[in-house]
């Protein structure tokens, strides 16, 4: 819509009444972006579960690899439906596993291990991803042909298969499984600043930049960056879950990380094959999981539609 | 005074933003009677689009509209949408300011001009085809028959705009409202439609609404006028009341902001500084034999297959100290391409550009960064030329700090703030973002980021052409007075000749990458000898409905033919042309028919 509503006299009223300070665009979309009740709600979940992940295992009483054959399977004390009763003494708050450990202590556990998957490998994705995606679009012609073009040769290739034979190859890791699946999904992210970097090199202030006489590098370092800065971090916030979900699917295939350590994935998959008799090792971790997921996807949600209003 | 057809009153149209509630239009009340042409001119943001966008019911979902719209003593507003949608299209038609997007991409416009008339009649489809060819030929398409199994893509601005405009008239409405028609199209295909339309009022008896900026377009168009502003009309009447006698001090402020082809300078604003003066200055800026050539590549990457666009294609001329170079041609015409490869923002293909008596052609990268402190370039949309994340001040200070680092940073912010003055922006201003700024106040930005270096040539592509009047005409005069003020050398693009003669001491004219004529500013409007500059001057509206009724109009024989096309710039000396398309052709030679008169070769008529 074109609408224009204030004439120069009454805008120039305004303006002149208005604080001298401008509004950048990051103060407008942070603005934007907290007026967005589902993205400020799960930034705040968000926020709890981390600080769980992090201090609670130290806080509790009981080891997260402690196994205790005494109290293999229990429910939680407030379960309704007291399947297997033993007395656990009240302090297992989600139940225990099948190897007698605690549940709240190992999804917490997990979450650290999930939630440092997906950050470790969204940034090994960011670094690789945003420069060689700018290098491509900045230099364009034959560089930026050859550069895509090895980007479509990996992505044609089956990555859990890929993934599969690094694990066989090199053993299971948790380092190697954040390096798997970040050299996978910086390719997304390669084409995304790719794209960006294209469109903005076309717009008309890069040409004032150079006709001000601001060389190569500054121009990249000053005027691209940061205008590439805003769908990168939307990209980001939406590859954390799909890293996550990626790195749970592997250890439900039994790829994933290795006893005694483990992930949401895995209690996902722990808790699947008792989920009849003890469906509490199931619904924990998947609750959590899931819970993360749509926090890291509203937040995504919101910072679009916080960064570019006119795309809604 | 024949019955109206279309009655508004106390019509008030309000949008519920996210920065709250917008009035557009305030309590407007009109009638248009049939067979006449009401035009409606205002700036942008004066509500005049809304207004009727308001009445027909296209409103966007989040306004409301309110009063009453009688059209042919049925009430519009209300109406439910099926009974809408027979009356639009059939009775009330529009046609809107690009017609790329008004046509659908993947039907011929056969089926679309055929869609439109049997959507709302039943005919059959063989007597649908003739009507459709018939009212193809009303509109000037040439061999129509052929044209209708051709696509949207496959036709030019000014075809396709006849398309939709054949799609508005099949029907025979009853009112036509054509909101900016002409805008987007260069002059000389601005003149076509408009001549259109003058004959198909003529010939249907169809009352239209012509919606625009231009004054000019309004003065050879319309009955009665009506001016808008902030949503409320100020001023309406006869059009020569409004033209030759206007009351409002806003319609005479339009007026007089409006440039114009057959005035030299405005009266009450700042002169140009003679061409005499200026005979002894030094020359600046000498340009050869300037090619730019870009390949056109098709196909991807292992199977390309290559041709040449010659974008500029020997172009010759000097600057002086002080002297401003006007350039016009239509769009495609090279301008552009010329002003970039002038100041090396692209590599040209051949020929000399001499700075200051050194030839700058071959100089690398990092030289010719030093050189650009001594020329700038000021931008068409001052908001896409402004970084969005960077304030105002920051981008003003860019050149400084890039070509001049070793100024301290209150030093930058002084000069920033100096130069802020002096294009008219509040100095205190400097932390504000581009997107805070109206457009006229974000050209201002532009202008003394390219003047803050205190350059010796500016080039200003198109630096107006984006503006309302008003705006456009404060802003002609800041870059006189900083021309007085600094001395600098300009050259002045734009396909607007009206603005051109204001500002410019000579005028060179562009054809498909080729001069046709250059010649001073008096002489080129006076006496234009090319059949081309004749064509492109009296395309020009002129703000003065006697002066349109009684002017002749050059037409240009076709549409501009594709650059791709060897022949293409031989359209008037077709004599010379080899008929291949992808033959060497004859080069036309510029020839001197008075001192500093020159003409490019073409057939005597």
């Amino acid at each position: 819509m074109n609408m224009q509503p204030l004439g120069t006299a009454a805008e120039e009223t305004i303006m002149r009444a208005a604080a001298v300070q401008g509004r950048s665009l990051w103060i407008d979309a942070r603005a934007r972006l907290l007026k967005n009740r589902a993205a400020v709600v799960s930034m705040v979940i968000l926020a709890i579960i981390t600080l769980l992940a992090i201090f609670a295992p130290l806080l509790s009483p009981y080891p997260f690899d402690k196994v205790n054959f005494n109290l293999v399977s229990c429910s939680p004390d407030w379960w309704p439906d007291k399947m297997v009763l033993c007395n656990a003494g009240g302090a297992h708050w989600f139940g225990t596993d099948a190897l007698g450990r605690d549940l709240f202590v190992r999804v917490l556990y997990g979450a650290r291990v999930s939630l440092a998957v997906g950050l470790a490998s969204t940034l090994v994705s960011l670094v690789i991803g945003v420069a060689y995606g700018a290098i491509a679009g900045f230099f364009g012609g034959r560089t930026d042909e050859l550069m895509m073009r090895f980007v479509d040769v990996l992505y044609s290739l089956p990555y859990i298969f890929l993934v599969i034979i690094l694990m066989v190859v090199f053993n299971r890791d948790i380092f190697l499984l954040f390096i798997a699946i970040g050299a996978v999904v910086w390719l997304t992210m390669a084409r995304i600043v790719r794209g960006q970097t294209l469109s903005i090199k076309q717009k008309e202030f890069i040409e004032a930049a150079r006709a001000a006489g601001v060389g190569q590098f500054a121009i990249i370092r000053r005027h691209i960056i940061p205008n590439v800065v805003g769908p990168v971090m939307v990209y980001v916030t939406l590859t954390i879950p799909a890293v996550i979900i990626a790195e749970s699917f592997l250890s439900f295939l039994g790829l994933g990380v290795q006893e005694p350590l483990t992930s949401w994935g895995v209690l996902i998959h722990d808790g699947t094959d008792q989920m009849e008799t003890a469906p509490w090792a199931l619904i924990f971790p998947a609750l959590f999981m899931a819970v993360t997921l749509f926090c890291f996807n509203f937040i995504g949600d919101g910072l679009r539609d916080a960064l570019d209003p006119k795309d809604r | 005074m024949p019955a109206p057809i279309l009655q508004i009153k106390d019509l008030d149209v309000r949008f519920t933003t996210n920065d709250g509630e917008v009035h557009a239009v305030r309590n407007v009340s009109l009638d248009v009677s049939a067979g006449e042409c009401l035009g409606v001119v205002g700036e942008s943001g004066s509500g005049k689009s809304q207004l009727f966008l308001a009445a027909t019911g296209l409103l966007a979902s989040n306004g409301r509209a309110t009063g009453s719209v009688i059209f042919r003593n049925q009430e519009l507003l209300g109406l439910p949408q099926v009974k809408l949608n027979r009356l639009r299209g059939s009775r009330i038609t529009m046609i809107f300011q690009d017609p790329l997007t008004s046509l659908t991409p993947h039907m011929t416009i056969g089926a679309q001009v055929i869609e439109a008339l049997r959507i709302h009649q039943r005919v059959p489809y063989g007597e649908a085809e003739r009507r459709c060819i018939e009212i193809l030929d009303l509109v000037r398409i040439p061999e129509s028959r052929n044209r209708m199994t051709q696509y949207p893509h496959e036709l030019s601005g000014g075809m396709r705009q006849r398309v939709t405009i054949a799609m508005a008239t099949v029907c025979g409405p009853d009112l036509l409202i054509a909101d900016e028609p002409t805008t987007a199209l260069d002059v000389t295909v601005q003149a076509q439609i408009l001549e259109i339309m003058r004959d198909l009022k003529k010939e249907l008896k169809t009352s239209i609404v012509m919606i625009s900026h231009d004054m000019g377009v309004i003065a050879g168009m319309a009955d009665r006028v009506m001016v808008m502003r902030h949503g409320e009309i100020v001023e309406s009447g006869p059009v020569d009341d409004i033209f030759y006698r206007p009351k409002n001090d806003y319609t005479k402020s339009l007026l007089d902001a409006m440039p114009r082809i057959d005035r030299p300078s405005r009266p009450g604003h700042i002169p140009l500084r003679p061409l005499e003066e200026l005979s002894n200055a030094p020359k600046i800026l000498e340009v050869e034999d300037l090619k730019v050539y870009f390949p056109v590549r098709t196909g991807a990457f292992p199977f390309t297959h290559s041709k040449t666009l010659r974008a500029v294609d020997g172009v010759d001329f000097e600057l002086k100290q002080g002297e401003t170079l006007g350039i016009v041609g239509e769009s495609g015409c090279g301008k552009s391409t010329l002003a970039r490869a002038v100041l090396k923002l692209l590599p040209k293909t051949e020929g000399v550009v001499v700075w200051c008596g050194r030839d700058i052609g071959s100089l690398r990268n990092n030289a010719v960064r030093k050189l650009r402190k001594d020329f700038q370039i000021v931008f068409q949309d001052p908001l896409a030329s402004l970084d969005p994340r960077m304030t105002i001040g920051q981008s003003i200070a860019e050149p400084l700090t890039s070509l001049r680092p070793e100024l301290s940073r209150d030093q930058v912010t002084a000069e920033v703030r100096a130069i802020m003055d002096r294009v008219g922006l509040d100095p205190a201003w400097i932390n504000r973002y581009p997107h805070e700024f109206s457009g006229g106040q974000n050209q201002r930005v532009g202008i003394a980021r390219a003047m803050i270096l205190k350059p010796k040539l500016i080039i200003c592509d198109e630096a107006v052409s984006g503006l309302d009047v008003s705006i456009q005409s404060q802003i002609v005069d800041l870059i006189l007075k900083l021309q007085a003020e600094f001395g600098m050398s300009m050259i002045f693009i734009s396909h607007d000749l009206s603005v051109v003669r204001q500002v410019a001491h000579r005028v060179m004219v562009l054809y498909l990458g080729r001069v046709v004529e250059l010649a001073d500013r008096n002489t080129i409007y006076e006496d234009p000898r090319h059949p081309y500059t004749r064509a492109l001057i009296s395309a020009v509206p002129i703000p003065d409905p006697k002066a349109e009724r009684a002017k002749a109009r050059i037409p240009l024989p076709n549409d501009l033919p594709s650059p791709l096309d060897s022949r293409a710039p031989l359209t008037f000396l077709k004599s010379k042309a080899i008929d291949d398309p992808a033959a060497e052709q004859y080069r036309p030679k510029l020839l001197e028919v008075t001192r500093g008169h020159f003409v490019a070769e073409y057939d005597q008529a």
